[in-house]
């Protein structure tokens, strides 16, 4: 049997999801963290369920590419059982959707997440009477301390074989008139497509949803829809999209006003305060400027305390390793290779990459993100981007594969296209740890800096300059700021480890035979022909030659040049071959140019070929630009 | 007197007239839950006619002030 969660975004559909499924979807305190769906094999009462996360979606009217997805998924008639979670604090809102779900006629039952939030916002549902009303089982959870959700699976199993189905709640008798023509005709006329319940479409064909709209190929067929949509307007003197959203709208709060009672006017708890400062026209700004500046001082710090020590021991043992074996041999290259490559991922990349990602995923949960989208929107727009934007380009931060699915929260394919292809030049955890452990290290924090602040104004540019090609009047932001969580410090440790094990179990293999792999090539004299190939570049940019071959492994991981370039160097002191402008000129380079080949896959499967070649083309140009702008503006200085 | 959304004072409470605009912007603020006849709390404006900050029905709502000058309202004591 399948099991699908779904519900309003931010609702904590994913929450509830990884309790069954161990640690699997990422979650925070945002809406739309998953966009696509996750699925996952477990065991009920000898049933074999087949859960699946669904993206959060406000309606089942066509939206995003992400809600799309949800809705392609409900109405793919491979769903046994719809859980429906529900943020209980929010419920007249959440019940929309809960009355469309009940339209597509399948087995639902309702998850009364969020239980805690809903009292202190004074809020007490009666659950057995709202159960009675929807005629579907309600259970109460609170999903972040577990509350509940064993109860739901059970729910689950007993609702599915009972095939048990909810009430379809009746809209005014004009509008049901009006549906039940609109049926009929659907019956009589149209080959509807099987899965679609025919009162679901009827009323989604009242709402002009695009996607069914766009089904009709007939057009004498539409034009009796719209006859009927005008049948609709001529009654109650409003689009016919407007009479049915506000019935629903009236239903949920009928809904609402019987089987809940408001007890006390929401606590004045410090998250109102909070907001106060952190949201405020002047001060919210000189807070977002103290918690990155915090942060990236954080991350140098416990980083630089880390990597310094470890560096020494490695070197030490590298050259016991030359003592053992001898130096110029292939066991020696090899062990070389092979130890720099442990090294890298130790020494190098963990240090930076843990509080990085313990950080990223604390301000994920505790819900700072939306509030920043909100201070970012009014400068997104400037550069001809949508607010709601920001969250991929903050994910591109983590990495940029999530980040480039992240776009699918945009409505408008142009936008998706633009912030797919700007997100790649953001630097991701890779590239950070790039900067962090070369430019701040060797150079100073504040060049450190210089480079993340000159990556901000390139992206800004660069979206002037690509949104310029489509114009598109937006629509604005829409974005709902969800309550700041304190999450369960476990939940923030399982998703950091969830991240950083993607580092060890992917990248540290291929850094380690990334870096066996070069030494043999410096070992058997091959590794210059790639140096040699991409002379031009490196001439160009003044840089040392055997840079070239860090540079191309560098599109497998980006990690790969960081530690490649101990390797190609023959040196972790770094300082002796190269200088620190070099070190500079270099580091931007790294930070833009081509997308790794996991990000060049992601962008091929969300903007198609031509984009992840358009990506590929437009990165490489504006790496070997600043680049160069680099050199020669830090070569007029020193 | 009706005005709109981007009109009103902080911290003031309004109830929707009509929403203006397409099918788009409509279907997208019913799905956040505002319709005509619900009360909106405008909490804050963002700085250099960045976005407004609205509560309605519980939940906190960033709109564009494009958007939310399409929103007729009528201002509540």
């Amino acid at each position: 049997m399948r099991i699908a969660l779904a519900g309003q975004p931010n609702c904590g559909k994913s929450t509830i999801f990884n309790n069954i499924a161990g640690y699997k979807a990422i979650t925070s305190n945002f809406p739309g963290t998953t966009v696509k769906y996750t699925e996952t094999r477990t065991h009920i009462f000898g049933y074999t369920c087949d859960c699946i996360d669904l993206p959060g979606t406000y309606s089942l009217t066509a939206g995003d590419p992400a809600e799309l997805e949800a809705r392609r998924h409900l109405l793919s008639e491979e769903v046994d059982v719809i859980i429906n979670v529900v943020d209980a604090s929010l419920l007249i809102r959440s019940l929309e959707l809960t009355l469309q779900l009940l339209e597509l006629e399948v087995p639902v039952l309702l998850c009364l997440n969020m239980m805690d939030e809903a009292q202190r916002k004074g809020i007490q549902i009666d659950a057995p009477k709202l159960s009675s009303l929807l005629g579907i089982p309600i259970t109460p959870t609170i999903a972040t301390t577990g509350k509940g959700l064993k109860e739901i699976f059970i729910e689950a199993v007993r609702v599915y074989e009972e095939k048990k189905r909810g009430k379809t709640l009746k809209f005014s008798r004009d509008i049901e008139a009006i549906i039940d023509e609109l049926v009929s005709v659907l019956h009589s006329e149209w080959p509807v497509n099987e899965n679609v319940p025919s009162r679901f479409l009827a009323i989604k064909l009242l709402e002009s949803d695009e996607f069914f709209v766009k089904e009709i190929k007939a057009a004498d067929f539409l034009s009796r829809v719209r006859f009927f949509q005008k049948k609709l307007e001529q009654i109650h003197g409003v689009p016919s999209d407007e009479v049915i959203s506000s019935e629903r709208h009236a239903l949920a709060m009928n809904l609402f006003e019987h089987a809940s009672t408001v007890i006390h006017p929401p606590k004045k708890d410090i998250r109102i305060a909070i907001d106060q400062w952190v949201m405020h026209k002047f001060l919210g700004y000189l807070i977002l400027a103290a918690v990155f500046y915090g942060f990236f001082n954080l991350i140098f710090g416990i980083g630089g305390y880390i990597e310094e020590p470890l560096m020494e021991l490695f070197d030490r043992w590298i050259g016991q390793v030359e003592g053992f074996f001898g130096e110029g041999n292939l066991s020696f290259f090899l062990s070389k290779g092979i130890l720099q490559g442990i090294a890298g991922g130790i020494a190098i990349v963990l240090p930076y990459l843990v509080p990085f990602l313990i950080g990223l995923s604390i301000l994920e949960d505790i819900g700072y993100l939306p509030r920043v989208a909100f201070l970012m929107d009014v400068f997104m727009h400037r550069i001809g981007l949508h607010g709601k934007s920001i969250i991929p380009f903050i994910l591109g931060y983590g990495c940029s594969v999530p980040a480039v699915m992240a776009t699918r929260i945009l409505e408008f394919p142009q936008h998706r296209f633009i912030v797919s292809i700007l997100t790649t030049m953001i630097p991701c955890a890779a590239r950070i740890t790039i900067i962090f452990a070369l430019v701040a290290f060797f150079i100073s924090p504040n060049a450190a800096l210089a480079i993340f602040a000159l990556n901000i104004l390139v992206v800004a540019i660069s979206g002037k300059i690509l949104s310029t090609f489509y114009p598109e009047a937006s629509l604005g932001l829409i974005l709902e700021i969800p309550s700041y969580q304190l999450p369960p410090l476990q939940n923030t440790l399982k998703k950091s480890w969830y991240r950083i094990r993607e580092f060890i179990v992917i990248a540290w293999p291929i850094l380690i035979v990334g870096s066996a792999l070069l030494a043999l090539m410096e070992y058997a004299g091959v590794e210059r022909y790639f140096n040699w190939f991409l002379s031009p570049l490196t001439h160009l940019l003044d840089l040392p030659i055997s840079v070239g071959t860090t540079l191309i492994f560098g599109l497998l991981r980006k990690e790969l040049s960081m530690i490649m370039l101990t390797q190609a160097l023959g040196t972790t002191q770094v300082l002796t071959v190269m200088t620190k402008p070099q070190i500079m000129v270099f580091t931007v380079f790294v930070t833009f140019y081509i997308p790794c080949l996991a990000t060049i896959a992601a962008l091929w499967r969300e903007i198609g070929k031509k984009g992840a070649l358009l990506a590929i083309l437009f990165t490489l140009s504006v790496a070997i630009f600043l680049a160069l702008i680099t050199r020669i503006f830090l070569g007029v200085l020193f | 007197m009706p005005t709109t959304l981007d009109q009103i004072y902080e911290n003031s409470k309004a109830k929707v007239i009509d929403i203006q605009g397409g099918a788009g912007i409509r279907q997208r603020l019913s799905q956040m839950g505002i319709h005509p006849g619900d009360t909106i709390t405008m909490l804050r404006y963002g700085a250099l006619g960045g976005p407004i900050l609205i509560e309605i029905h519980g939940s906190q709502v960033a709109l564009g002030r494009g958007i939310a000058s399409r929103v007729i309202v009528e201002e509540m004591e």
